[in-house]
């Protein structure tokens, strides 16, 4: 594992210890201090490799995985990533810093917040550094869910429920058409790797399920980044605390759908698709956000609309730059590599400016109580640094100098109207109505942008209004923003650092062809078009602010009946309503119906297969000899098997039962399996043990008053099901779809050192089964143990039944105590010849376990247990542990999971001994066995009652 | 004959043990599940072909060996079952004593749960 692969697993790590830290520093220290020592490690990491990844150097770095299916856990930092990876890392640490300050240590369930937020940050690096699809992926539906967690963090409120619920349906909904689209991507390139995809451009272009393969992806990419009209979950994510409205709903989260956009460019870019999709989406959302954004009377509300807006913006221009890749080479390319550029610049800003104003808004929220512009105003006397910070959040948002924001803005003008001058893909028409469409919108976001500011911070204050003394806040929530907003002026003065360090590199991701563009970023090209444009947004924003009044209330009249939230809302209802019909249908709540729907299911599937694939088919050629023995055991079951049925006492029919196990156990013995046959016979004894046990406590079995038409659909339905088994079995007989695996075992003995083949399947070729297995038994012993003692006082155990049952009879105490002898030694000899001979650890703990029991029924359970002293259930975890440590114990020799060896050792009295780890195996197996035996034994003998 | 005979005996089984499960009776219900587990068990053991070897076990000298897979599928089965019908019985028996009865006809819940 390579370093960078280890800074994406951090903070998972952190998220594991993040708990156990804050239940030691509950009262002392705010855990956020622990936590911000990850995204600041991070950021640190990564500062070196700026200057490395802008002179064009790319790392890949490869994690095997899953190599068989071509799923490897590649790391690859190249431009693109790497700003990426700066934003989640350093607004991580400005976040992290300032939800100190705003999360009270003393009210807040912090390590929730922060295992959270953690979850999120390693699921994003993730993300970004993917180079295999499926495990962006996963990555990618990380987010999602940690998104999730974080908006439902108070969850005790209706709204953040909601929220959580519609983000996560949206996001995921679109996550797995992302997944169609990848899957489809793989099928067309035939490989898993983004890096691949892109260097076989040409010819997946001609494939068929290329556009598919594009909508699909795309829609993963506009749903997570709040696209029109999937936009409307993000307006409702805002319930989430404010420091996570500024982490992922605007600067790194909503982001990943642009990311997605920007890395496949080089795959689908060049075609005109491509082109539209992008723009078309990223243009309708711009003005769609910033309409909205206008008449929001919630501050988080306006700066969601925003975002939604300002999302756009980026995305159309990632949309216009596409066209670079068609026009592959020239001045005309570059003129449209140029957009990329401005959507990767404006992604920087955008991060800055809002990041700051989302933290201003918080500190507005938690000083005044409220973000209600209705009954905000006048707080710039009484926070003043606050009021600068919001200032310069807002003019750079509204693409004013000398802020950020105006430089991205005025490149988006060029860009657009590139649109006008160089159009492609038949643009020709369409230009004028993006510029107008992009010019408008433009005005809108600067009145919004009045509004948050002039709104909130001028006009008259309305104490009365507010439940608190407003005043400034600390210093150390104020830290955060102005870090921001520093960023925000000085990236206006210095606009080409960010772009010989960010832009270029990135550029060279996203249009190869246009690795070396030399792009310049100057605030003051002269009276050109972009000037005029943004002077007549400014004028007309002015203008439209100042008439709010006797605009504003034309939003009313909008229908609400005809919005996407509306239609969200009836989809919901309209599906929960129906599926809770349909369900009610067939979920009766009689357990007797569900099992006819199994039984009814088996015939269909079964037989229905079996007849229309034309599986019935009888050989009879090879069928081995019955000799009158055989037939007697075959009676005999047969006689057993319907004494169970027709049974009218409990005691006959466990009898009956116990009966017809030992015969199978005698007929495995005729088709060759010994070890089959000593479990059987085993297990037998104990599973009529734990009959009589439980059935004791039972009333007796009384005949079924039911009615004929009941008995004699069971009779239908039993016999159908018996009947197809029967041809089932049949069919299956000497018929074989592929050559038989078997032979591969015979070899045990080279392979494993194994003579018996059945005990080195269990233990060695099949070691993970049976380790599995053996939890499953744990499993069930302490679901035994729990059942019984369900809402016990924990009392200590009153009587025992198997010492109510013992018998005073001198004979069987003197014939027990040799027998018992003989049973633990024929079990350590069953467990240690297992490997060559009939036995293993199965059967020797269940031995061990009929002997324990014999024990018990035969002396009082004081005297045992002070000969005795082993907690079974203990025991049966020992079990399992060393299972899984003899497992884990291959690691240290570099082999995968349970390998097991083997070899001869010399030893004093014995001489030639072999000796196989898969022994030490074993004897975990026998441990779990035992201690499951008689935990389950003993819990039900010691039962009150 | 043999897997003749066999098959007869696995669909009678799965006849019987389903017959039981449909019952009303908690009891009958195990009753019937441990018999189709044998009749799963021999499904199986037929499947692999029924005496076409010695016992796999290397230590001994024969020409061929009887199918090594279904043995240890069984063996795994047999073991699992035994765990399962513990918990069967222990939840039918907990059933009983919080409910008093068995019959899972009287043991529906209320509407609210």
């Amino acid at each position: 594992m390579s370093s960078l692969h280890l800074m994406i697993f951090i903070p998972f790590i952190f998220a594991i210890i993040v708990p156990f830290i804050h239940r030691q520093c509950i009262q002392r220290v705010h855990t956020g201090w622990f936590v911000l020592a990850v995204p600041l490690s991070i950021l640190l990491y990564l500062i070196p490799y700026i200057r490395a990844v802008s002179i064009g150097k790319t790392i890949q770095l490869e994690l095997q995985w899953m190599p068989s299916l071509g799923i490897n856990f590649t790391a690859y930092l190249d431009g693109l990533a790497l700003i990426f990876a700066l934003l989640i890392s350093g607004i991580g640490a400005l976040v992290i810093l300032y939800s100190i300050y705003y999360l009270s240590k003393e009210k807040e369930a912090l390590n929730n917040f922060y295992v959270y937020l953690l979850l999120f940050m390693g699921a994003m690096l993730g993300l970004i550094f993917s180079d295999n699809i499926f495990v962006l992926y996963v990555f990618w539906e990380l987010t999602s869910i940690s998104s999730f967690l974080l908006i439902a963090y108070w969850y005790q409120r209706k709204h953040s429920r909601y929220g959580a619920q519609k983000a996560m349906l949206i996001t995921i909904a679109g996550g797995l058409a992302m997944l169609a689209g990848l899957i489809l991507l793989s099928i067309i390139t035939e490989t898993n790797s983004i890096r691949e995809m892109v260097s076989m451009v040409g010819e997946s272009e001609k494939h068929k399920l290329f556009l598919p393969a594009m909508i699909f992806l795309l829609l993963g990419a506009f749903t997570k980044s709040a696209q029109f009209p999937f936009s409307i979950w993000l307006p409702d994510a805002m319930e989430a605390p404010t420091p996570i409205s500024a982490y992922l709903h605007s600067a790194t989260m909503v982001k990943a759908g642009i990311y997605l956009v920007a890395r496949f460019t080089p795959v689908f870019g060049g075609s005109a698709e491509w082109f539209w999709l992008v723009s078309g989406a990223g243009i309708i959302t711009l003005l769609y956000g910033s309409i909205n954004a206008v008449q929001q009377k919630d501050l988080k509300a306006l700066l969601a609309y925003s975002t939604v807006s300002q999302l756009g913006l980026i995305m159309s221009l990632l949309g216009i730059g596409s066209a670079a890749l068609y026009l592959k080479t020239g001045n005309e390319s570059s003129v449209y590599a140029f957009a990329v550029a401005a959507a990767l610049f404006h992604l920087i800003n955008h991060s800055t400016f809002k990041g700051s104003l989302f933290m201003v808004v918080g500190i507005i929220d938690h000083e005044a109580g409220t973000r209600d512009l209705r009954r905000l105003g006048g707080l710039a006397a009484l926070m003043p640094v606050s009021f600068t910070l919001a200032v310069i959040g807002s003019f750079s948002m509204a693409g004013l100098p000398p802020f950020n924001g105006f430089l991205s803005k005025e490149m988006f003008f060029t860009s657009i109207l590139t649109l006008i001058e160089q159009p492609v893909f038949g643009i020709r028409a369409l230009a004028m109505l993006f510029a107008i469409v992009a010019w408008t919108a433009s005005v809108f976001t600067f009145i919004y942008c009045m509004i948050l500011v002039f709104k909130t911070f001028t006009g008259k204050h309305h104490p009365e209004k507010l439940d608190k003394q407003v005043h400034e806040a600390p210093l150390g929530m104020l830290v955060s923003p102005m870090v921001l907003a520093s960023l925000v002026v000085m990236i206006f003065f210095f606009p080409n650092v960010i772009a010989d360090y960010f832009l270029k590199p990135a550029l060279a991701a996203v249009v190869p062809g246009q690795a070396g563009l030399d792009i310049h970023i100057s605030p003051w090209h002269g009276w050109n078009a972009e000037v005029i444009m943004t002077l007549g947004v400014i004028g007309c924003g002015i203008l439209l602010y100042r008439g709010l009044k006797k605009w504003l209330p034309v939003y009313q009249r909008y229908p609400k009946g005809l919005t996407f939230n509306h239609l969200y809302q009836l989809t919901l209802e309209g599906m929960e309503g129906l599926s809770f019909k349909v369900t009610k249908r067939y979920m009766t709540g009689i357990v007797r119906d569900y099992l006819v729907y199994i039984f009814f299911t088996i015939i269909l599937v079964i037989g229905g297969a079996l007849w229309l694939l034309d599986g019935i088919s009888f050989y009879f050629s090879n069928n081995a000899p019955v000799n009158a023995y055989e037939m007697g055991i075959v009676v005999g079951m047969i006689v057993a098997a319907l004494t169970v049925l027709l049974a009218k006492s409990r005691l006959t029919a466990i009898i009956a039962l116990g009966a017809l196990g030992l015969l199978v156990s005698l007929l495995f013995v005729v088709f060759r399996a010994p070890d089959l046959a000593l479990t059987q016979l085993v297990v037998e004894t104990v599973t009529t043990v734990l009959f009589l046990l439980c059935f004791y406590h039972l009333p007796e079995l009384r005949r079924e008053k039911s009615k004929l038409r009941f008995k004699l659909t069971n009779l239908l339905i039993s016999l159908g099901v018996g009947a197809v088994f029967t041809v089932l079995a049949l069919s299956a007989n000497n018929h074989r779809f592929s050559e038989t695996i078997s032979s591969f075992f015979e070899d045990s003995y080279t392979l494993a050192g194994a003579k018996n083949m059945v005990n080195a399947i269990l233990v060695d070729f099949r070691g993970l089964d049976t380790m599995l297995e053996i939890l499953v038994l744990a499993i069930a012993g302490l679901g035994v143990f729990t059942l019984i003692h369900l809402g016990d006082s924990g009392q200590a155990v009153k009587s025992n039944l198997l010492e109510k049952i013992k018998s005073n009879d001198v004979i069987l105490r003197t014939v027990t105590k040799a027998a018992s002898i003989i049973i633990f030694t024929f079990a350590i000899y069953l467990f240690f010849g297992g490997h060559h001979n009939p036995g293993g650890g199965f059967v020797g703990g269940l031995s061990s376990a009929a002997g324990l029991i014999l024990l018990y029924l035969t002396f009082d359970s004081e005297t045992i247990r002070e000969n005795i002293q082993v907690d079974f259930k203990k025991l049966a975890a020992a079990g399992v542990l060393i299972a899984v440590m003899t497992g884990a114990g291959s690691f240290l020799f570099q082999a995968p999971f349970l390998s097991q060896t083997f070899g001869h050792v010399e030893l004093p009295v014995f001489g030639d001994t072999e000796l196989a780890t898969a022994l030490i195996f074993d004897l975990g197996v026998a441990l779990a066995v035992v201690g499951t035996a008689m935990t389950i034994i003993l819990t039900i003998s010691e039962d009150e009652s | 004959m043999m897997e003749i005979l066999m098959s007869l005996l696995v669909g009678l089984f799965f006849t019987i043990g389903t017959y039981l499960i449909l019952s009303k009776n908690l009891m009958r219900i195990i009753l019937g599940t441990s018999i189709i587990t044998h009749g799963v068990h021999l499904l199986i053991l037929t499947m692999g072909g029924l005496k076409n070897g010695g016992p796999p076990l290397l230590g001994e000298s024969f020409a061929a060996f009887t199918d090594s897979l279904p043995q240890a599928l069984i063996l795994t089965s047999i073991v699992i079952n035994f765990a399962v019908t513990a918990l069967f019985l222990v939840l039918s028996y907990r059933a009983y004593k919080t409910l008093g009865t068995v019959d899972i006809e009287e043991m529906r819940g209320t509407a609210d749960e």
